[in-house]
């Protein structure tokens, strides 16, 4: 590979400006609340104040008075009317529907639907809605709802456990035998999630004269169109989802998809256009969007050289009272479970419990940060047991750049990488030698500060095959996305995708991929997003996918018309293909630069001149391609081991923390991020992208908390308890590029979406704990909140000099 | 429901615009759901995120904290209205597409609101200053750090222009 891997592209890799950016800086783009259909309703819901009670009575009467107030709907109707949502697990008997039916299982939980004129006025009416309950009993520790006599939260399903499986992979008891040291120790990953600042919303209207349901949503969710219908009793031909919604955010929650079938279900009842926004407490409480609350339980078996030979990792998620794909969040790390690393073996054993608490959904990475929270303090507390420095512990055991492919114990071959490279690269970039002075000189006056380390690999681009992994019955193995390219007429290009955005920039990055393969200019280039009943198939944005699978659709759609235009040529220009070549959109003879056909006039043979298309050839100029994972579908073997992802980027982060002694503040004084994610197509939105990924893993680390009352009431409900950093709690943050293309993909790219996200909060948490450890304390659960730093500081045992600055 | 209704004018985005709205609507709604000026957004709705904030005779304000009528008499500028005359980017806006200053889009109407408030009031600002200003608004997407790089390159371009 050539020292600048992206110096034989044209628009790929370079600075250009993005396409989407001109609507969103002048307010024009089109957000689902934008979207105002005529005589359409608004819906405001009624919710449990309990953690668990049986629901004795529903009283409408007084809100179905007021004027304006057009319907109130209960669970009982609703859930004899629609099917039960879809659970990622194998258990049926953990029903979930949009509304409670009988009982609530959580405080927060929607408990009917009201339909007003106006949404203020909808609140109103909810306000006057009574019901009468019978609270019962409820769980919210997750440790104790495992245990035999819990309060079960689905009493039909028979536990409150969803999942739990123990993986073995390659010969762990031996290694754990053979090594020369073993620790164990607890992580905890606190309930956060990705909380956009767009809430989720959605309209829908119901056409009786076609018999269709047309949906404008607020949605990152694959199989979205499919599983609206199906729990609406509706033919998958007779929901219509419009792609075309800009998404205020998402990263992984806007799956929406009880607000669209309860949406859904009245636009159709009533007959008119419904629309559901959430407010922001609606989202934070019942919007059933939080993200894993993880317990790790890890042991690991190591020599006094610091090679770390095996790893058991059980993982207790706490997945709240009902569930989606979240148990699944589980299954994402199997295809990185041993992280950066030469690790022999490894146990895993996930679990996945239900308590009385607001419910899971996909986040960011899909359960890959916690893990990668919980390796890396592994290998931190292997450092400090051997005394070893930090940085040389993760050197011995990255795995190396000549081993590539390389095939960990779950059964995934890693693509590429070199990890010591891009470690170095952030270490330099840190100017560690001076960052590690500043630590000290900072102790030595009194202040508290650590260095924080971490790595950690962005799985990319995969199959969904931790739906079989963690279901039998599932036999998912394709994940394909797909791109349609036309040229029409006037010889414009026109890319078509076929799932919604939610800022990730998937029209620049289909123009690019276009431009680039067909040699035309991006900024010309016009990126659209079909509705779901044109649609190719696709399976959304999820999981760092867009830059490889729709990226490799749109690649290889635009090859395809590149082959007909040469074609087309080639029949018209009386030449062998080989003599023919092909720039700018124009062919010519090789070597006889004044025999070629141009763009324009390609096309219009194209479109209008059969007489001079090849025998056989279709007319107009236009290409779908439907691209599977590039690493193919299949099936897990019988102990689990499964190739989900086909590429793996890497990322090593330095951060230098500093904490007021005083009150437990917490802040950043350096931070560099090293990134690995091969060819970037468009490094301004990968950049982007990694920037905020770092600030909401600040967010995990330090501040972002679902927090429970033991009576199960959720005390983080606005943005003044859930604190969500700001431009002052996220530092100026330097990026380190570093390029291994992926053998994989159409131009060497890798994943990025989940970057930042997946190693910030080990990082930060490996400072804090460095800040802390002069003082003989440290802290095993995110978030390291200024309260739980300030604990800490009052609990050690402190040297009589530290003690007297900390006054 | 028939709610007493109050005559408010208010001249936004220049034009003088009229209208009967009841005592609990929010600036934000009469905004959206009035004039449908739905640049404007609503992110958290208890003045906490920022996505809502409009200038109100030239300060910046959030809209989801104000009640239309109280914006009776005044000059409301939104996002709209930062355009140039013929609708293309101002030049504030234009910075934020040359650093990719955005990603979802949603909260950057109001952080450009911030961004502009700042640049009126301190042409040449320090990265701590642009740091402060923008600090009441939450973004989920970026990180910030192209929004501050966006705001520099706009006070660059404006300060050179001064010279």
């Amino acid at each position: 590979m050539s020292a600048d891997p992206v110096s034989e592209f044209r628009y790929i890799g370079k600075k250009r400006r993005t396409k989407e950016d001109p609507r969103f800086v002048t307010g024009h783009g089109r957000f689902v609340a934008d979207i105002a259909l005529p005589g359409m309703k608004h819906v405001a819901l009624v919710t449990s104040p309990h953690a668990a009670a049986r629901i004795v009575a529903v009283r409408a009467e007084a809100a179905l008075a007021l004027a304006g107030v057009h319907y109130v709907l209960t669970g009982e109707e609703l859930c004899a009317a629609t099917e039960p949502l879809l659970i990622g697990v194998d258990a049926p008997k953990a029903l979930r529907y949009p509304l409670a039916c009988g009982v609530v299982r959580y405080a927060g939980e929607w408990v009917a639907a009201v339909v007003a004129d106006t949404r203020a006025l909808a609140e109103d009416a909810a306000e006057k809605i009574e019901v009468e309950y019978q609270p019962t009993e409820y769980v919210l520790d997750p440790e104790k709802a495992v245990l035999p006599g819990s309060a079960l939260v689905h009493p039909l399903h028979g536990s409150n456990v969803l999942y739990r499986r123990k993986f073995v992979w390659g010969p762990v008891e031996e290694d754990f035998d053979r090594a020369e040291h073993r620790l164990a120790f607890r992580v905890h990953w606190g309930r956060s999630a990705t909380v956009p600042i767009e809430t989720f919303g959605v309209a829908a209207r119901w056409d009786p004269g076609q018999q269709l349901l047309d949906v404008w949503a607020s949605i990152q969710m694959p199989k979205f169109p499919e599983q609206t219908a199906r729990a609406l009793r509706l033919a998958g031909n007779a929901v219509r989802v419009h792609f075309d919604v800009d998404v205020g955010g998402s990263f992984g929650v806007k799956r929406g998809i009880k607000h669209t079938v309860l949406v859904g279900y009245l636009a159709k009842k009533l007959g008119c256009a419904v629309r559901l926004i959430e407010d922001r407490l609606e989202n934070m409480r019942g919007g059933d969007m939080h993200g894993p609350d993880r317990i790790f339980d890890i042991q690991a078996a190591f020599d006094a050289d610091g090679t770390i030979r095996s790893l058991k990792i059980r993982a207790l998620d706490d997945v709240g009272a009902y569930a989606g794909r979240s148990p699944l969040q589980l299954g994402k790390p199997v295809g990185a479970i041993v992280g950066p690393y030469q690790i022999h073996s490894v146990e895993y054993e996930p679990i996945s419990v239900m308590t009385n608490k607001t419910a899971q959904e996909a986040v960011r990475g899909f359960g890959q940060s916690p893990t990668n929270y919980a390796l890396e303090a592994a290998i931190d507390r292997v450092a400090r047991h051997l005394g070893m420095d930090r940085i040389a512990l993760r050197r011995k055991n990255f795995i190396r750049k000549d081993q590539f492919p390389y095939l960990i114990p779950s059964g995934t071959t890693y693509d590429s990488g070199d990890y010591h490279a891009v470690l170095d690269k952030a270490l330099a970039a840190a100017d560690y030698p001076a960052l590690l002075a500043a630590r000290d000189a900072a102790r030595k006056a009194g202040r508290l500060a650590g260095i924080g380390i971490a790595s950690c690999l962005e799985p990319s681009g995969g199959n969904s095959s931790f739906e079989p992994l963690f279901n039998p019955k599932n036999e998912t193995t394709t994940w394909m996305d797909s791109c349609l390219v036309r040229i029409d007429l006037s010889g414009a290009v026109t890319g078509v995708m076929h799932t919604s955005s939610a800022g990730q920039g998937h029209e620049t990055l289909v123009a690019t991929v276009l431009g680039e393969v067909l040699e035309r200019d991006p900024g010309t280039i016009r990126v659209v997003h079909a509705d779901s009943l044109n649609a190719l198939p696709s399976n959304s944005p999820v999981g760092s996918r867009m830059a490889i699978m729709l990226g490799g659709a749109a690649a290889g759609a635009a090859k395809r018309i590149k082959t007909a235009l040469l074609a087309i040529a080639a029949h018209n220009l009386k030449q062998d293909l080989s003599e023919l070549v092909y720039r700018d959109g124009s062919v010519s003879v090789r070597g006889d630069a004044g025999k070629s056909l141009g763009w324009d006039q390609l096309v219009e043979i194209a479109h209008r001149k059969y007489h001079l298309l090849p025998p056989g050839m279709e007319p107009g100029l236009q290409a779908k391609f439907v691209w599977e994972v590039p690493t193919g579908g299949g099936l897990p073997t019988a102990d689990g081991r499964v190739q989900m992802y086909p590429c793996f980027s890497f990322e090593a982060h330095v951060v230098l923390v500093e904490i007021d002694p005083a009150t437990g503040q917490p802040g950043i004084a350096s931070y560099v991020c090293g990134h690995d994610c091969g060819v970037m197509i468009s490094p301004d939105i990968v950049h982007g992208m990694t920037y905020g990924g770092i600030a909401h893993g600040i967010g995990a680390a330090l501040y972002e908390k679902f927090a429970y009352s033991d009576n199960g009431q959720l005390e983080s409900q606005s943005f003044m308890d859930y604190l969500i950093p700001s431009a002052l709690e996220v530092p100026a943050i330097a990026i380190v590029d570093h390029c291994t293309p992926s053998p994989h993909t159409a131009f060497g790219q890798k994943g990025s979406g989940e970057a930042g996200y997946l190693g910030a909060p080990a990082a930060i948490a490996c400072a804090v704990n460095d800040a802390l450890e002069p003082l003989g304390v440290s802290i095993a659960e995110l978030p390291m909140t200024p309260l739980a730093i300030w604990t800490q500081l009052q609990t050690a045992s402190l040297p009589a000099k530290t003690k007297s600055s900390i006054r | 429901m028939s709610e007493k209704l109050y005559a408010v004018s208010v001249e936004v985005n220049g034009t003088l615009r009229e209208a009967q709205v009841s005592a609990r609507q929010t600036l934000v709604d009469f905004l959206r759901d009035t004039l449908r000026l739905t640049g404007t957004h609503a992110g958290c709705e208890h003045g906490i995120c920022g996505a809502c904030s409009v200038l109100l005779d030239g300060q910046p304000v959030r809209s989801c904290l104000m009640y239309a009528v109280q914006a009776d008499g005044c000059k409301v500028t939104t996002i709209e209205g930062l355009a140039q005359p013929d609708g293309t980017p101002g030049a504030l806006q234009d910075a934020f597409c040359e650093a990719h200053a955005l990603q979802c889009g949603y909260c950057t109407p109001g952080m450009i609101v911030a961004a502009h408030a700042l640049l009126d009031a301190n042409p040449a600002p320090s990265e701590h200053e642009i740091r402060e200003a923008i600090g009441g608004n939450l973004c989920r997407c970026t990180g910030y750090q192209q929004i501050v790089d966006a705001v520099k390159l706009a006070a660059g371009k404006s300060a050179r222009s001064d010279a």
